[in-house]
């Protein structure tokens, strides 16, 4: 039992703005009223409560994080945590180790975090390192996008073929949603090629990426999916590729669909180019067309790591830095490559980018259709969230930043000219609410009666990076985990995953394809439920 | 009774269509797995009269056996884990956890055997696939320093050479199969093209073939003792470049001879030269069954594949300093874990014998070499026989392992979380 009294809630899906009301909680959920005798009060006088922070795309687990892991030593010797008698040790960098990465979001106040691309054949591995990744709930996208079987149901026009595929996909590796990274480009670039543009066809399948888009586009929709296709388009991080973006958009034709870090796909300019920022013309179209949504994938300056299912990029970006290069191509559905990168305030490129993250945060009126991301690690750690957010709004401090930055390529953006400051409400809707929403995960992002009690308190600072930060008091489930910055508790949280139905005689076929072209058994591939999701959550299908 | 798709957890290859037969409580057949996966599954498949426990050589209560390992350890100031390589992932994240409390050196089999694999990624990074892109695409085969036909004896027909794929329809006939090595194994019977080198030259021998993929000319002078002509490696660089989908399968004879990870970044740097030109991979030919599983466990606890010291309470990393044959034949570990490995058997001689003088504890399914000097011995069940668990393949695809028998033993990830208990009781942070 607990009651928070007395603090200036801000809970955007209720529409509570700043209200000075009490907040209950029994039984891992909030209630319209608590007895605390034998509980706990917290006088939130003076503080900010929201519910816990969501993280709708990031890479935290999985085959391609624990490669960045191992390859990069480097990254996490400055960075440690050492362990204490509740919670064990580990390493930082941009790659943090599983249980930093657990802690490190529950100390920021975020207890919502969905990575974004697990190849399905490496399924098992990501449930394995969720379930060494302490306090957040989860989940995963599933890469679907360079599927082959599924490639060559939209060639046959078996379009039913492909959703029942797609569903019998999503249970057996038990993740929640479906992902497209450069449709057909990286299955082309297992023989070393690319797509270019939505209408190259995926030599030796017949399809084409616009075809992929819509047909796996119209799958999440007939399967009633929570949460729509979620889409890396092509040609990510070329001068040039708004154009392919926005052929996306107007592809998708009123269908509903999440484009992911879309700063890295507003790039005007030529091939090989400098970057000229088009997210002006992008955020327009997303303003218009209330079907899509969006989230940033904000550059930070800094080192990171560049990890991601478009291999192709991944040689690309190896190409540009000369830095180490890991790439990895997945029988049948996917590939990923991995590279460190720094981005550099004073590089025209990554100043660029740096400024069309912001102008798409600052541009798009709706906060319920963009979400704040860096896909991390790839723009940034997440570790950078406080200091976007204090971007967002504090219009001064911004100005300030922008001193510090290329200036030629600064004055080629619109940001100079955007005075826009978020509110706190705008910033509980871009980093819980939204997110939460687009998710489709009802019990999350918000604090109504019914919702899970993961509640973040936040001391009141004109600083909003302090502020954000380092969070007074962070509940989960009910629970006080950090209580004065402190962590008090390790606990696990849960995974969720969907479980659409599918016609039963698609396994015939999928057997088939197991025979010839994968190298393990068909029986031997759906993750087994009890023994890798102890503390498993089924999200309902609307289909 | 049958059971289909049993997982076999014996060497990196981790075939996942074996049928087992079980009669009378005993496994008796072990279909479709090779010599070595069959020697496995029916030697482990059968009842076993060994201790649970033994202290001292002497049959031992298991409680009893848990609380004296436990003291040997807590007591230690610098004690050592190492082994794990054919153990599930459930144990090895237990026997993570235990070197943290211990604030000890946890170390795999990795380090003397792909350890020079893991550095190379470090510092070049590592172009690679899963086995079926291999299947479905590769055109050109390349063993260097690994005798698949005996260390790994379904690679090449599950994998690499005989078998069909998407794009290679006509299986071996699609392929061009190269075997580099220092002798000629049996391998060497399934290639088309052998090359014998001379030891202790493949870093001079792959350094050749990068200048040659880069178009540069060398002189037959600088070849002379390699055991390769200068002709030969022309036509080897050409067919790395005209290939469509080339793969490099590294084998230990690089890893562990003069040269050690000089040689391994030697061959990481040539596939990464050969995406220039064309696709090109390469697969390290891991050994032990989950030997890559521990590489990932570690990797995703504490950052680090092999070699992890957390004296500080925190990770560090680094070869040669905190690694099994440095630890030990230095003298400075005082106590001794070892789970699913026979080190006693196979280190250098000054490490072995500092396994004689400290206390060692060993778990294993069955008697070894490390387990005779053990002060404390567990016999465990096995994984994949016995218990399920997780295991990777030496290309990081995760399986499954199934349950075929009942055993009256403990599993390592039993064991593992007992020591683990006492040893917080023992020893509060």
């Amino acid at each position: 039992m607990l009651r928070i009294v007395n603090g200036e809630v801000y809970d955007p899906i209720n529409g509570i703005n700043g209200e000075v009301r009490d907040i209950c909680v029994q039984d891992g959920q909030i209630v319209a009223d608590v007895d605390v005798t034998g509980g706990r009060t917290i006088d939130a006088t003076g503080m900010v409560v929201m519910p816990g922070g969501v993280d709708m795309h990031c890479h935290i687990a999985g085959p391609k994080v624990n490669l960045a892991r191992k390859m990069r030593p480097e990254d996490h010797r400055n960075d440690v945590m050492p362990r204490t008698p509740i919670t064990r040790s580990g390493t930082g960098g941009s790659v943090p180790s599983t249980f930093t990465t657990g802690y490190r979001y529950a100390a920021m106040g975020y207890t919502t975090a969905f990575d974004a691309a697990v190849p399905p054949l490496a399924a098992r591995h990501a449930h394995e390192e969720f379930n060494d990744t302490p306090v957040v709930d989860k989940g995963f996208f599933v890469l679907m996008g360079n599927n082959e079987f599924i490639m060559q149901r939209i060639a046959a026009k078996q379009h039913e073929r492909a959703r029942d595929y797609a569903a019998w996909l999503l249970q057996a590796a038990k993740g929640y949603a479906i992902k497209l990274v450069n449709p057909g480009g990286v299955e082309l670039w297992k023989f070393g090629g690319n797509v270019h543009t939505l209408d190259d066809e995926v030599t030796g399948f017949g399809v084409t990426p616009r075809q992929i888009i819509q047909n796996l586009a119209d799958v999440s929709k007939e399967l009633g999916l929570p949460h729509p296709v979620h889409i890396h388009c092509n040609n990510l991080g070329i001068a040039g590729n708004w154009e392919t973006t926005l052929e996306t958009m107007k592809a998708l034709d009123g269908r509903r669909a999440h484009l992911t870090h879309i700063q890295f796909h507003s790039y005007g300019g030529k091939p090989g180019g400098l970057f000229v920022s088009k997210a002006a013309e992008l955020a327009e179209y997303v303003n218009a067309h209330s079907n899509l949504t969006v989230d940033v994938g904000q550059v930070m300056f800094g080192d990171t790591t560049s990890m991601t299912g478009d291999g192709p990029l991944g040689y690309l970006l190896y190409q540009v830095t000369g830095r180490k290069w890991a790439n990895v191509d997945v029988e049948t559905e996917e590939g990923c490559g991995i590279v460190p990168i720094e981005y550099k305030d004073k590089n025209h490129v990554h100043t660029t980018q740096w400024a069309i993250g912001l102008e798409w945060f600052l541009l798009i009126n709706d906060p319920w259709r963009i979400a704040l991301t860096t896909d991390h690690p790839n723009g940034a750690s997440f570790m950078s969230y406080p200091r976007i957010i204090r971007l967002l709004m504090d219009r001064e401090h911004r100005r300030e930043m922008m001193k510090q930055v290329h200036p030629k390529a600064l004055a080629k953006t619109h940001l100079p000219e955007l005075d826009r400051e978020y509110s706190l409400y705008e910033i509980a809707i871009i980093t819980r609410a939204g997110p939460a929403r687009l998710l489709g995960l009802k019990n999350k992002g918000h604090l109504g009666i019914g919702a899970d009690a993961d509640i973040t308190i936040y001391d009141k600072d004109d600083d909003k990076e302090k502020m954000f930060a380092c969070p007074r008091y962070v509940i989960k489930d009910g629970r006080i985990l950090v209580e004065d910055g402190h962590l008090r508790e390790d606990t696990y949280g849960r995974t969720f995953f969907v479980a659409p139905a599918y016609d039963p005689a698609i396994e015939a076929d999928i057997r088939e394809h197991f025979d010839k072209y994968y190298t393990i058994r068909f029986e031997n591939y759906p993750v087994q439920l009890e023994h890798y999701l102890p503390r498993h959550q089924v999200v309902a299908c609307s289909g | 009774m049958q059971v289909d798709n049993v997982v076999c957890a014996f060497c990196g290859c981790v075939c996942d269509d074996i049928s087992v037969t079980v009669e009378a409580g005993r496994i008796t057949q072990a279909k479709n797995a090779c010599v070595l996966g069959k020697a496995w599954f029916l030697s482990h498949g059968q009842p076993s009269d060994r201790p649970a426990a033994m202290i001292d050589g002497q049959p031992a209560d298991l409680d009893k056996a848990v609380d004296t390992a436990a003291r040997f350890l807590a007591q230690a100031r610098y004690p050592l884990i190492y082994g794990l390589s054919s153990t599930s992932c459930e144990a090895q994240r237990q026997a993570v956890a235990l070197a943290e409390v211990l604030g000890g050196c946890i170390d795999c089999c990795t380090s003397v055997c792909h350890g020079p694999s893991g550095m190379a990624l470090q510092g070049i990074g590592e172009p690679t696939c899963t086995l079926g892109e291999v299947k479905n695409r590769a055109d050109l085969v390349i063993y260097w320093g690994s005798n698949p036909a005996e260390s790994h004896p379904r690679h090449m027909a599950r994998y690499a050479v005989t078998t069909k794929g998407m794009f290679i329809p006509r299986g071996r006939k699609d392929r061009t199969v190269v075997l580099i090595d220092v002798r000629p194994t049996p391998s060497a019977r399934a290639a088309d093209l052998f090359f014998q080198v001379k030891p202790g030259k493949d870093f001079e021998l792959l350094w050749a073939l990068r200048a040659l993929v880069k178009g540069q000319v060398l002189d037959e002078v600088g070849l002379v003792g390699t055991g390769m002509t200068l002709a030969q490696l022309t036509d080897l660089a050409e067919r790395m470049k005209r290939c469509r989908f080339g793969v490099l399968f590294l084998g230990q004879g690089l890893t562990q001879s003069r040269g050690k990870h000089l040689n391994t970044s030697a061959a990481f740097l040539l596939v990464r030269d050969l995406n220039s030109v064309t696709k090109f991979a390469l697969v390290p030919m891991r050994g032990h069954g989950n030997v890559t599983g521990v590489d990932n466990v570690l990797g995703w606890q504490t950052g680090y594949p092999f070699g992890v010291n957390f004296s500080r309470g925190y990770p560090r990393f680094n070869p040669g300093e905190f690694t099994v044959v440095d630890v030990l034949s230095r003298g400075e570990a005082d106590a001794a874990l070892i789970v699913a490995s026979d080190p006693v058997a196979s280190l250098p001689g000054k490490a072995r014998q500092r396994l004689t003088e400290v206390p060692t504890i060993a778990l294993d399914t069955h008697e070894s070499e490390t387990t005779r000097i053990a002060r404390v011995a567990f016999t465990t069940s096995t994984a994949g026989i016995h218990v399920e668990g997780t295991v990777y393949r030496m290309d990081n695809v995760p399986l499954h392992l199934r349950k075929v028998l009942p055993s009256p033993y403990s599993s390592d990830e039993e064991v593992l979380g007992r020591l683990l208990a006492r040893v917080k009781e023992l020893k509060p942070c």
